[in-house]
């Protein structure tokens, strides 16, 4: 199944050369989780901060019991903040 | 001691500079800055006074940290009624020029009434001395201050002043100084303004003295500092990114308002993005962003220096703005980009150039192009009337825009109205995206429920920096809550307005907060300052002073009813994103809040709320 993987602020180092726009498009298993989704770009964990699926939030505990789906968006972020 | 213990007081209309003793009373009260300058507003003018007349009083004042060793402490506040409000209006600026103060030897500077004809203040440590402005009036603020250090001879004096968008009472005309720091909100560069004040000059090298306890005092900001350091936030993510790193963020959780409110996420939001202002432009090959800058005494540094592409369609014939300046922020990249669709980050930085050179608050401007595009789009305003096609997305009418209201021609005197008379004027007040008149800042409220509630119950008008509940609702900071439900936001924005006004009344910059609780300012309080400065008095003195601008308020004449949002943001369902069909619940909310403040249903602080904090 496809699925959307962005990586953001310093986390886009982590993408593949070329990737545009923070984003790719990835070709996934069914039933994989964001935490192996983020560990297979070898995101440190602890920089893998702020984690949003289809924009909404991702506690450190759910993520690898968090099931992804077809066309689903995953956005992570390091620690960031702004005003 | 933290304070000079001294005040300049300037009488505009007899021309004279008078010296004060600050009220030491006060200041174990109100502390500094904004808590002690509004105690003393509030205590000098009718609180109905017209913001723009004479009777109106406008403060510059330091905090106990402004000028020292702490980390970020070179903010000064500027404290008056405001014009496009007429609430309290309390803006807040970096740079150099409080620090500047301090050295000079001042706590604060009250001009009062307005001078025959303009004039600029200069002090050089204890002189003080009103002169002539007349051959700067009409000149933007960066050409005051080449002007004035060109006078003066001397390059290292700090300037605040006004541009054109001041001298000519734009609404929402700001304080700029330092180039490109401004005091930006509520219009305090209008009362300027009205004043014939065109600029302040200082110099001082006296340097901060009277620190209570001097070693304690470097072990205190030393160990502040290191927090700020190790923070991820403040050690790395400001200053690689700037606040702008919030653009995507915000789009992605759907809370960024785009064409006036219409819609919560703009589909340009990743080219106006930080991440964007460090990628190399096709048509010349260098990133937009040149490097990231401090404010005095600061070891964050989140300062964005840029430069415009030479070749855009805005300047490739004015060279005047080819070189590195400010810009852009996150809040002004969404004001001029998202609120009015237009997704040009050239285009955006042009208008930010224009801003800070006519002092203008990006925030409201961009807001109010953003309400002047959905009438242009509805008809209401027609373009014969604009003087050219104004539709969403358009960065021509941005920039034209900009360049009318900064000057005050044609069309750009509307706009220079703000959104709410604007709307108003052409018949459609519900299109205004205020509160109490002021513009919303960078964040939908239907995705992020408590800041509706913040924005609806800022003592300043729909404002981020009085109670951003974004730190906890949507980046986890100092903890994670659900931006979605309403349960428990009366709490959350009570406990960020309080806090908030301590650190504005201490002299720093609220940014520390994302590494700093009030637990890491106040052992550096304790050590600046005599008296009491516990963790108790602090959350005391917060509350205190929240409370005595909500009294300002009242008895200017706003009631419970001014504490809303537009129907938009409570009827209007966002379309699409993780908010989508969601409304602010904001009914659910406020009852709470009054209850949690002390206050009665009609949000009156009760008797025993204002004896409990001595007011
Ligand atoms: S964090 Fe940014 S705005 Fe605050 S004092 Fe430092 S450079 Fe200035």
């Amino acid at each position: 199944m496809k699925i959307a993987f962005k990586l953001f602020a310093s986390l886009s180092d982590y993408l593949p050369a070329g990737s545009l726009h923070n984003r790719i498009e990835l070709d996934v298993d069914e039933g994989v989780s964001v935490a192996e989704v983020i560990r297979r770009y070898q995101v440190p964990e602890r920089s893998a901060h702020l984690v949003l699926v289809n924009g909404l939030f991702v506690p450190p505990a759910e993520r690898s019991r968090r099931r992804l789906q077809e066309g689903d968006e995953v956005a992570v972020w390091p620690p960031i903040a702004g005003g | 001691m933290g304070w000079n213990r001294k005040i300049l007081r300037v009488d505009l209309a007899g021309g004279t500079c008078r010296e004060e003793p600050l009220n030491m009373e006060w200041a174990q009260e109100y502390l500094g800055s904004r808590g002690l300058a509004t105690k003393y507003l509030v205590s000098e003018i009718d609180p109905r006074v017209d913001p723009l007349s004479p009777d109106n009083k406008m403060i510059m004042a330091t905090g106990p940290l402004t000028g020292t060793m702490a980390s970020t402490g070179g903010r000064y506040t500027v404290v008056t009624k405001g014009p496009l409000t007429g609430a309290i209006a309390c803006s807040n600026s970096g740079g150099f020029f409080g620090a500047e103060m301090k050295f000079a030897g001042w706590d604060m500077i009250i001009f009062e009434g307005r001078a025959p004809k303009p004039v600029y203040l200069h002090v050089e440590n204890d002189r003080a001395e009103l002169r002539d402005a007349s051959h700067l009036w009409g000149k933007s603020c960066w050409e005051t201050e080449e002007t004035i250090k060109h006078e003066l001879q001397d390059p290292l004096v700090r300037i605040s002043s006004i541009g054109r968008a001041g001298e000519n009472q734009v609404y929402y005309a700001c304080i700029v100084n330092d180039l490109h720091r401004a005091a930006g909100r509520s219009g305090v560069g209008a009362v300027m303004g009205s004043k014939n004040l065109k600029a302040v000059a200082l110099r001082g090298t006296k340097g901060v003295s009277g620190i209570r306890d001097f070693g304690a005092f470097m072990q205190a900001t030393n160990d502040a500092k290191k927090v700020l350091a190790d923070n991820a936030v403040t050690g790395q993510g400001l200053p690689k990114y700037g606040t702008q790193v919030l653009m995507n963020v915000i789009n992605e959780i759907g809370a960024l308002p785009t064409r006036n409110h219409r819609d919560v996420q703009f589909e340009d939001a990743g080219k106006i993005s930080a991440e964007a202002m460090h990628e190399k432009r096709p048509t010349d090959g260098k990133p937009h962003l040149v490097t990231n800058a401090a404010c005095f005494g600061c070891t964050i540094a989140c300062g964005r220096i840029s430069e415009i592409d030479k070749g855009h369609f805005t300047v490739k014939n004015n060279p005047k703005y080819w070189g590195a300046s400010g810009g852009l922020e996150y809040e002004a990249a969404w004001a001029l980009g998202a609120a009015n669709g237009v997704g040009d980050l050239e285009a955006l930085q042009y208008a930010n150039l224009l801003c800070n050179e006519q002092g203008m608050d990006p925030i409201s401007f961009g807001a109010t192009v953003g309400a002047a595009m959905e009438l242009y789009e509805m008809g209401v305003i027609t373009k014969e009337q604009i003087g050219l096609e104004a539709p969403f997305g358009s960065a021509q009418a941005l920039a034209r825009l900009a360049e009318m209201t900064a000057l005050g021609e044609g069309f750009g005197k509307e706009i220079a109205l703000g959104s709410k008379r604007l709307c108003t004027k052409y018949g459609h007040p519900e299109l205004s995206m205020t509160v109490k008149g002021q513009e919303f800042p960078a964040y939908d409220s239907r995705g992020i429920q408590g800041m509706g509630l913040a924005y609806a119950t800022s003592n300043r008008g729909a404002c981020h920096l009085r109670g951003y509940t974004v730190a906890s609702e949507v980046l986890g900071i100092p903890v994670k809550t659900d931006p979605h439900v309403t349960e428990g936001k009366a709490e959350l924005v009570k406990a960020f307005q309080d806090a908030t006004a301590v650190f504005d009344s201490a002299g720093i910059c609220v940014f520390t907060s994302f590494a700093w609780t009030l637990a890491d300012v106040q052992p550096q309080l304790a050590a600046a300052c005599e008296g009491d400065w516990s963790m108790d008095k602090l959350n005391e003195v917060g509350e205190r002073i929240w409370n005595m601008e909500r009294q300002f308020n009242n008895a200017a004449g706003f009631t419970a009813k001014d504490d809303n949002l537009p129907p938009r943001l409570t009827s209007e369902p966002a379309k699409t994103g993780p908010a989508k069909g969601m409304v602010n619940h904001l009914d659910r909310m406020l009852p709470e809040y009054y209850q949690v403040r002390g206050w009665t249903p009609d949000g009156v602080p009760k008797p025993e709320t204002l004896s409990r904090l001595g007011l």
